[in-house]
């Protein structure tokens, strides 16, 4: 079969793998600015090694200690990034992030209906379904069948909030805390925010997974 | 949130707006869907960058003030009859906007 190698790829090579013109491209392009000197292949890994580096654990961490610590809570709302340097949590990179939180009457999900914009610094790299088309497009005309997909059926008097992240602005969800999680420190309950929970299309873990 | 932003000349919170609708060859961060729809202004986020610009390979300036526009799904999407109280968020650039009240 035709399968054209491409330098970097084989992370990503399967038995039956072929690139697709999109990805034939980027590494075109790729390989040009490296001919060219513009950056080099060390520089790509490095960046690629930091991209790998962040994960939804630093949204976990935030999410947790604001279901803990009322004051956090406010201070995160109000000054996002300020609190993320504070925990240690490089958002430096964000133009401008804004909290939103669930509560039992509200509920926020986020979509970027342009391209895949996402607080990646917080959350890492978006999943391929957040930036396939379906959700891209349903995500706004149907949210709650979208959740619904995700197993979560929010009732009709509960105000569903989509927020079509289109600039500058990169949101993240505080999921509710899930209830009868009184007696569990910071460090399970962030066990129990998932990634999706943060983009607002599902709820927190009720439970710390085995 | 509870930034303070001076909005001299701006719109002000909970204002009607109205997205224009013409069409703008280039990059434009204003979806589709939302042309022509009316909302409100929720909160101004300040001056930012026009990516009209930026995404041309300018230096995107002058700085644009950037609004979070609140609309009912109702008066977005034809059929929506899921919550009643349901809503959409853009951020949209002041240039995109026109007052409701000239409709």
């Amino acid at each position: 079969m035709a399968h054209e190698h491409g330098p970097g790829e084989e992370h990503e090579a399967g038995p039956r793998h072929e690139l697709s013109h999109w990805a034939k491209r980027a590494y075109a392009i790729r390989d040009i600015l490296i001919e060219k000197g513009v950056v080099t292949e060390a520089d790509i890994r490095r960046q690629g090694e930091f991209t790998e580096s962040k994960t939804p654990a630093n949204g976990a961490r935030l999410v947790a200690r604001a279901w803990t610590d009322p004051e956090f809570k406010a201070r995160l709302m109000a000054d996002p990034k300020k609190v993320c340097a504070e925990m240690g949590i490089d958002a430096s990179t964000l133009n401008e992030f804004v909290i939103l939180e669930n509560t039992g009457r509200v509920r926020h999900m986020v979509v970027c209906t342009l391209c895949s914009c996402y607080p990646r610094p917080i959350l890492g790299r978006p999943p391929d379904w957040y930036k396939s088309f379906n959700y891209r497009k349903r995500a706004v005309n149907d949210p709650r069948g979208v959740m619904r997909e995700f197993g979560l059926d929010v009732p009709d008097e509960v105000e569903v909030r989509v927020h079509d992240s289109t600039a500058d602005m990169r949101y993240l969800v505080i999921p509710a805390r899930p209830a009868g999680t009184e007696g569990l420190g910071v460090e399970e309950l962030e066990k129990l925010v998932t990634r999706d929970s943060m983009i607002g299309v599902m709820d927190a873990l009720p439970s710390v997974p085995e | 949130m509870g930034r303070t932003v001076s909005r001299d000349g701006g719109f002000r919170d909970g204002e009607a707006v109205r997205v224009k609708s013409h069409f703008q060859p280039g990059h434009v961060r204003t979806p589709f869907y939302i042309k022509g729809k009316t909302g409100w202004v929720e909160r101004c986020y300040g001056e930012f960058r026009n990516p009209e610009s930026l995404g041309h390979g300018g230096d995107g300036l002058p700085r644009i003030r950037l609004y979070l526009v609140g609309f009912h799904q109702k008066d977005v999407w034809d059929g929506y009859d899921a919550g009643r109280d349901d809503k959409v968020f853009v951020d949209i650039f002041e240039h995109w906007l026109e007052p409701a009240a000239g409709a």
